[in-house]
Order: structure tokens, then C-alpha cells, then sequence
């Protein structure tokens, strides 16, 4: 079984993987970092929304053969004690309903406001819009995201 | 107004005990308290006769004065791992930030009622849940009483402090020892409304700092050692069944560990969640029909000659509709339809089971994990006994995980593999193993004469079961004298089940367009309409009628006035509805205004009885997702079936209503000291009638099937 150098959240990790091994499966079953979700596999919810080299995008759709000198950043790693402006406007709202997908959403949201820390309510929606909430959090989720680019600012 | 209409026996469910670490640890069957119709234990039950396996839930109460709840029920995103411990903490007289909360497991297979559904668990928890506390605060006074020498009447409490009249105090923690000891008294009085200081207050989500960190919680987060992974081939489409497989190329795929037949199915067992599905995907399998291959286009068939025929049971029957017929002005007749439903819980279907000789540990997220054990026990042919179960957090329920065919899966899988085993289903393996809203479709004819609806006929043609018995006696049951319910079914071998909300989220659309489509043609205002139907209702002695005239009423009118509703506003469309369901009354208006000709959802105004709010900000977590759910469904909700399967499986195909789709909701409560009702179904069935009463004001055209966009003349594009 071929061996993967990653760099996750600042470390450096060995993985044992088959090449084709999605990053999303090789971070939640090698090496038990569960907090990034599987909802679709085929990238469309955004449950499994992580951060490569500070872009947000859907780790259930990169192998991880393709990740080499990559940085890459779970939700594990956004913050050390869930500190991040984004993680505290989120639980100021207190947005979760069954929470599932909210890993996602924070992190679709802070690498947003990393591009973009000045936004307007629709530039919001349209950036979360690739972000699935099955239990429709969407109004609080929307409210958070604002709330996390005034802390930022 | 009484606080509470139900009641309980406290007498043998409660008992405490001293902890060997110092504290005291309270235990009550919150199932049997809390069921609707609780037995009362006959003869008086010998407390130390009872074995702790009796309780489910617990408090304790550490000697540095900390509180944890052990919360029963299970969390499926509705609120009630918060809900129900503030209502404990409310009587017990903690501060809220002192108390710890802990999702408690299932510790005996015959509790029943540790269900998450029907919206129940507060309304049944309420009375027991204060009783609780308020019997554990009275011991803890009397032991502080006692080491004072003083009546425990002259004693006060506040946050975990009593005080006596000299002005001395001691902390729960110190007194928790001697409280112990004492017997449980009976008849202790609970707090007034008025001065509830936690129940009416906002309190996050107790598990919100594990959620925003990513730590484990959910059933597919769960993990031991030695655990294999289980991806499951099941018959393509309903009514398969397996003849033969191949899985040469499967145990070719690294990691496969094993390949198990059971029932119609194949478990590919590997080393991790990734290679399973992959070595499912290498597995080659022929199957036959089993029985025939079902078909939207043959149910939609089906449902209309079910609907035209005469074999209808009769649920509720006032008067005589055939006679109002005959004798109106005008007979109006409408046929409403509404397509399967999966639940796509954000979380997929899964379990963990490790099955061994001496006993069945089971662990996952489930709504029903009595029943599931029970069911796991018989199936593998165990005692009952012998099965644990633990509950995880929810990815969702919405009625999926009510059923618990996945675990029962994981649970046959780990007794032949001899290995714990944690089955995960893709995405696709949810969408198409599931266990539907039934497709159902409804006919409503009411007759008019002299500006009066005389009578009203609702039919219901639905596929595997009917609407459930009290649903004939909601709104408008006792408001027109002749008044007729009647159901008909075909049995699929497709599965069905509940679905948030059974029956009402589609039953809520027909009769209300139906109402608003009655009020158009009578030339009267639709909310009028309404009110005066309720006057009709307003002192009836049919105790079968479930909904208050009284208290629809009030939420009618603080939407109307909340909203803006006869506030002219230039291209803004407003739809209106009111509706009863889950012990709750609601009105909503919604608002849709044209961008490009086209109609955009771009706010619901919801009014809400659900008694005390415990938890305000949990509520209106629920109630907007509830509102943003039955916007989303009606809209965009479809699911056809060709020959047996799905024609979509995956959210690519599958359109869930997403951010910039998603009204704004604006919420208002009616005060009152009622007894709490449930939150997370009530708001849904609305949503859908009021956007289509706003889209028809938009647009001049009414719909009557769902989805929506898919239906709507001209097929117009939302968003
Ligand atoms: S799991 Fe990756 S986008 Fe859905
Ligand atoms: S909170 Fe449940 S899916 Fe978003």
C-alpha cells in the first residue's frame, strides 16, 4: 500500500491509503480526524468542506495522491479551542439544529471571509449557497456568517 | 389557566442514592412517567426493591454542588438534549451554566417511550421532568432544614443555595449527603410561571462546542477497535431479489476483508469506509422480480381510481354530505397530489454492532432504541437482555431514523462476520433503500349555498397506510355540519413511512389552497373565512375535535398583525394559512414577490402556540427549519419511480432547498402558562400552502400538485 506525506492543520501525517483513497475517507478512517462529514460524496452538499492552501473545497472529491506539499486545514485545525471569529459567531447565533453539516459550513464560510472579509448579505448567500443544511439552518447560518466578518474586521 | 392537564403517578419513579465519591445520584423512568396514559402502579412499590436498571434518566448531584443530567431521550436536531434538562433545572433551582448534560443510553430494553417523534417528548416530559426536580430540591431543603433545626418552610433556594430565615446558607453540595438518605416525599409543590427563571430563557446548544470543533458525536463518528467497515449491496429496485453474485473483482479491491450474503443482500467487509464502497461497487449481481416493479405513472393511476371508486373506510362522519350536495348553490371539487419523499438525513443511514456470545453492543443514531434492540434480539434469536444500545447525536431524523432496518443490518452482519461491524451507507444507499413519504393524493369537495360551506368531503387515496385517527377531528371537523373524512390505500412493495410531519405536510397544502381557492369564490376574505368557520367551533362538546377555536384564533390574529397581512405593499404577493397539528396552532403568511417573472419566496411570518416556550432560541431554530423544510419540499421535492427504483440517488439530480432559496422567517409566540407542545413538525405543513396561495396571487394560477417548479403552468424556475 502505497504512503502519503500530508500536512494537516500545521503537522505532518502519514497516511496508507490506495492513491484513489478521497481525502475526506483517509482523514476520518486513518487517522480518526471525524469532525470533516460525509453527506453526498460527489460534491455537492459540502458537508466535507476543507481548506487546501486556504481555499475551501469538497475533500470527498481529492485523492489523496494529489495533495503533495498541500496545506491542508480540517475544522480540527481552524482553531485550537474553537477560538476562530467564524467558530465564536456560530456558536453566538447558536446556528446548529442537528449540527451535522455545520463543520462544513464553518469552514466554506471562514475561507470566504479570508477572500472577502467586507461582504454583503448577497455575496454571503451566494458563497454558502454550495453548502447543503437539510435541517434549513440557513437563516442563522446566514446571520452567523455576518456576525464572523464583523469580529474579523 | 392550570399549568398542566396530564396526569402522573411520581409514586415508585424516583429513587436516590448516595454515591460512593461523595453526591447523590437521583434516578426516575422517565418512560413510564411520561407516557400519555401512564399506568399508575396499583400498590404502593417498596423503593429499595427497585433495581436501578428500573431508571433511565438521572441526575447527580456532586458534593462541590455540579449538577448532570442525564438526558433520556434522543437528540435528532430538535432540541430536546437542551429542552428537557432546563426543565429539570428550572425546579431543581440550579443556575443553568453549573449543569452538565450527557446523553444517557438505552439501559433497558422495556422502556418503551425513548422515542424521538410525534413531537411528544416535551409535551409528555413536561409534568415529570418538574416534578423531578422539585422533589429533588424539597430533599435537598428538608436536609438543610434539618442540620439548621429548623421547618423546611422557612427555608428559600436560588441557585443551588438554601437560605434560611436567619440568613444562613449551605450549598446543594454540601447537604447532597443527608439528602440521600432521605425518603422521597410526595406531593411537592412545583414553581408558578411566573417565577421560572431558566424555562423562557435562551440556552445554546449543549453540544455546540464539540460541534463547531469537529468532535467526534455523530453514529459515524463512532470507532473501536478491531472495527471493520460494512458497505452493503441491497436489490436495486423494490422487489428484487438476489439469485447470485460474483465478488471475484471484489476480493481483488485492497482492504476488502470479506464478502457476507444475508436476506437479499451482500455485505463487503474492509478495513475502512472507502475501500468497502469500493469493493461493493466491484460486486457483480443478477437478480429476478420478486414480486412487480412498481411505477409512479401506475401509482398516479392507481390513486385517481381509488379515489374515483367507493371502497373508502370513513374516519369521521357528521351530518350528511350527500344531502348538502344535493341541495347546494354549488358543489366545488379538487384533487391534490404529492410525490414520495425521501428523508436524506444530512447524516446517512449507519450503525455499529458488535455481536458476540455472551452479548449485542450496539451503537449508532436511532430514534426508536427500545424497539430496535427488541427487534435485533428476536432476530438473532437473543435475550432481550443481552443487547445494549447507545445513542449518538443525529445527523437528522425527520421519521428515517424511526426505523431501524440499518442497525438490524450492522446487528446480522457482525453475528455472521464474528467482528464488530459498522455498516455505512453512500448517499445512494440512502436515497434508494429508503423508507419514503408515501406518494398520496387528496380530494376535497365542499358544497356552497347562500355564501355557506354546507359540507364538506375529504378523501385520501394513499399508498401502505392512511392518515392516523385524530388527524379527521383537526380544523375544519366541528365547523361544517356535514362533514365527511374517508381513506383508501394500495399496498407497494415500496417502503414507506413517517416523514416530519405524516400526512399533514401534504394534507396542510391541499386544504388550505382548497379553503383560500372556497373563500376566492365565495368572494370573502380568506382570513375571515376562517374566523367565522371557528366561531362555529368555539363551545362544542365534541371532545373529539383536537384543535382550540380560542387559541387559533389568536395565532390568526398575531400573524395578521405582525405580518403587515392588509398592508398593501406594490409587488409583494401574500399567502395565508393556519393551521393545527402536533398539540400546536400556527399561522403563516408568506410573501413572494416577481423578479423576471419569475416568483421568489422571500419571507414567511409565522405565529406560533406552543404553550411555554422552554427554549426560545431552540424554538426558533425549529420553527425556521421547519418553515425552510416545507418551502423546500413543495418547491422542489421530486421523486419518480420507474420499474421499481428512484429515478434520482444522489444530490446532484436531487434539488434540497439551499441558502439563497431559503425565506427569511420571522417568528412570534403567543404568551401563555399552557403546558409546552411540540416544536419540530408543527411549522412545516403551513409552509407549503401559504407560498402557493402567494405564488397564485403572483402569478393568477393555482397548483395542485407538488413539486412546485416542476408543476407549476409554464414550469417556472424559482431562485
Ligand atoms: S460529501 Fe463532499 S460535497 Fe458532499
Ligand atoms: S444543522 Fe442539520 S444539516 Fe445543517
Amino acid at each position: 500500500m502505497p504512503s502519503y506525506s500530508l500536512k494537516i492543520n500545521g503537522k505532518s501525517e502519514q497516511v496508507e491509503a490506495d492513491a484513489d483513497t478521497p481525502l475526506l475517507w483517509a482523514l476520518r478512517d486513518h487517522l480518526d480526524m471525524v469532525g470533516t462529514k460525509f453527506g453526498c460524496g460527489v460534491a455537492q452538499c459540502g458537508a466535507c468542506t476543507v481548506h487546501v492552501n486556504g481555499s475551501a473545497v469538497r475533500s470527498c472529491q481529492l485523492p489523496v495522491s494529489s495533495l503533495d506539499g498541500m496545506e491542508i486545514t480540517t475544522i480540527e485545525g481552524l482553531s485550537e479551542d474553537g477560538s476562530h471569529p467564524v467558530q465564536q459567531a456560530w456558536k453566538e447565533i447558536d446556528v446548529p439544529q442537528c449540527g451535522y453539516c455545520q463543520a462544513g459550513q464553518i469552514m466554506t464560510a471562514a475561507a470566504f471571509l479570508e477572500s472577502n472579509p467586507n461582504p454583503t448579505m448577497d455575496e454571503i448567500k451566494n458563497n454558502m449557497h454550495g453548502n447543503i443544511c437539510r435541517c434549513g439552518a440557513y437563516n442563522r447560518i446566514q446571520k452567523a456568517v455576518a456576525l464572523a466578518a464583523k469580529k474579523m474586521s | 389557566m392550570s399549568t398542566s392537564s396530564m396526569k402522573f403517578s411520581r409514586r415508585g419513579f424516583l429513587k436516590t442514592s448516595a454515591l460512593s465519591g461523595g453526591g447523590i445520584l437521583i434516578g426516575f423512568n422517565m418512560f413510564t412517567a411520561c407516557s400519555p396514559n401512564a399506568e399508575v402502579p396499583k400498590e404502593v412499590v417498596d423503593i429499595s426493591q427497585l433495581n436501578f436498571n428500573d431508571f433511565n434518566a438521572f441526575i447527580k448531584i456532586a458534593d462541590n454542588g455540579v449538577v448532570t443530567i442525564f438526558s433520556p431521550n434522543p437528540e435528532i436536531g430538535q432540541g430536546v438534549k437542551t429542552a428537557m434538562p432546563m426543565i429539570i433545572a428550572e425546579e431543581l433551582d440550579v443556575a443553568w451554566d453549573n449543569v452538565h448534560v450527557v446523553q444517557a443510553p438505552l439501559d433497558n430494553v422495556n422502556y418503551q417511550r425513548q422515542v424521538a417523534g410525534g413531537s411528544q417528548s416535551i409535551r409528555f416530559g413536561w409534568e415529570p421532568l418538574r416534578q423531578t426536580g422539585a422533589t429533588t430540591r424539597q430533599m435537598l431543603v428538608m436536609a438543610a432544614a434539618a442540620k439548621w433545626g429548623v421547618d423546611p418552610s422557612e427555608c428559600s433556594t436560588s441557585e443551588g443555595v438554601i437560605t434560611n430565615a436567619k440568613g444562613e446558607t449551605l450549598g446543594y453540595g454540601e447537604v447532597v449527603k443527608k439528602a440521600a438518605a432521605l425518603e422521597v416525599p410526595e406531593n411537592v409543590p412545583l414553581k408558578e410561571p411566573k417565577d421560572f427563571k431558566i424555562i423562557g430563557t435562551d440556552a445554546g446548544n449543549v453540544d455546540i462546542d464539540k460541534i463547531i470543533t469537529g468532535k467526534p458525536l455523530y453514529g459515524l463518528d463512532y470507532k473501536t477497535e478491531g472495527m471493520v467497515y460494512a458497505s452493503v449491496l441491497r436489490p436495486p429496485s423494490f422487489g428484487k431479489k438476489l439469485d447470485s453474485f460474483d465478488d471475484t473483482a471484489t476480493k481483488e479491491v485492497s482492504g476488502v476483508i470479506d464478502v457476507i450474503k444475508f436476506d437479499d443482500k451482500v455485505a463487503v467487509l474492509a478495513n475502512s469506509t472507502w475501500q468497502a464502497m469500493k469493493g461493493k461497487k466491484a460486486l457483480k449481481a443478477t437478480w429476478s422480480n420478486g414480486s412487480p416493479m412498481e411505477s409512479t405513472e401506475a401509482h398516479d393511476k392507481t390513486l385517481i381510481g381509488l379515489l374515483n371508486g367507493n371502497k373508502f373506510e370513513t374516519l369521521r362522519k357528521d351530518g350528511d354530505v350527500k344531502k348538502a350536495f344535493s341541495e347546494a348553490d354549488e358543489v366545488v371539487e379538487r384533487t391534490y397530489e404529492s410525490p414520495f419523499l425521501p428523508h436524506n438525513c444530512m447524516e446517512p443511514m449507519n450503525f455499529y454492532a458488535n455481536v458476540t456470545d455472551d452479548k449485542i453492543h450496539l451503537v449508532g443514531p436511532i430514534q426508536t432504541p427500545a424497539r430496535t434492540a427488541n427487534q435485533i434480539a428476536q432476530k438473532l434469536g437473543r435475550n432481550p437482555e443481552e443487547v445494549a444500545l447507545e445513542m449518538t447525536r443525529m445527523g437528522g431524523g425527520f421519521g428515517r431514523r424511526l426505523y431501524g432496518d440499518f442497525a438490524l443490518e450492522a446487528a446480522e452482519i457482525s453475528n455472521l462476520a464474528k467482528k464488530p461491524v459498522k455498516v455505512v451507507f453512500s448517499r445512494e444507499d440512502d436515497m434508494t433503500a429508503g423508507i419514503y413519504r408515501p406518494s398520496i393524493k387528496y380530494r376535497i369537495a365542499a358544497s356552497l349555498k347562500d355564501g355557506q360551506i354546507t359540507g364538506y368531503h375529504l378523501k385520501e387515496a394513499s399508498i401502505n397506510s392512511n392518515m392516523y385517527g385524530l388527524i379527521p377531528n383537526f380544523f375544519p371537523a366541528g365547523a361544517i355540519a356535514n362533514y365527511q373524512v374517508d381513506v383508501a390505500k394500495y399496498d407497494s412493495n415500496i417502503t414507506t413511512g413517517a416523514w416530519r410531519a405524516p400526512y399533514t405536510n401534504f394534507l396542510s397544502f391541499a386544504e388550505q389552497s382548497f379553503f383560500d381557492e372556497i373563500a376566492e369564490k365565495l368572494e370573502l376574505d380568506p382570513i375571515q373565512m376562517r374566523l367565522d368557520l371557528l366561531q362555529k367551533v368555539k363551545g362544542t362538546t365534541d371532545d373529539r375535535i383536537q384543535y382550540s377555536a380560542e387559541r387559533m384564533e389568536e395565532v390568526i390574529n398575531l400573524a395578521v398583525d405582525k405580518s403587515g397581512y392588509y398592508n398593501e405593499e406594490a409587488g409583494v404577493y401574500k399567502g395565508f394559512v393556519a393551521y393545527y397539528c402536533h398539540n400546536t396552532h400556527v399561522a403563516e403568511v408568506a410573501e413572494v414577490v416577481l423578479e423576471n417573472n419569475q416568483p421568489v419566496v422571500r419571507k414567511v411570518t409565522c405565529a406560533v402556540d406552543c404553550g411555554i416556550v422552554v427554549n426560545p432560541l431552540g424554538a426558533l431554530n425549529q420553527i425556521e427549519g421547519g418553515i425552510v423544510d416545507g418551502v423546500g419540499h413543495t418547491l422542489y421535492g421530486d421523486f419518480i419511480f420507474n420499474d421499481g427504483a428512484p429515478h434520482v440517488n444522489n444530490f446532484d439530480k436531487y434539488r434540497l432547498i439551499r441558502m439563497k432559496e431559503a425565506p427569511e422567517v420571522e417568528t412570534h409566540f403567543v404568551k401563555n402558562n399552557l403546558s409546552p407542545t411540540g416544536l419540530g413538525e408543527p411549522t412545516l405543513p403551513p409552509a407549503g400552502a401559504a407560498i402557493a396561495i402567494a405564488i397564485k396571487n403572483a402569478t393568477g394560477k393555482r397548483t395542485y400538485k407538488q413539486p412546485l417548479v416542476k408543476n407549476m403552468a409554464n414550469a417556472v424556475e424559482l431562485g
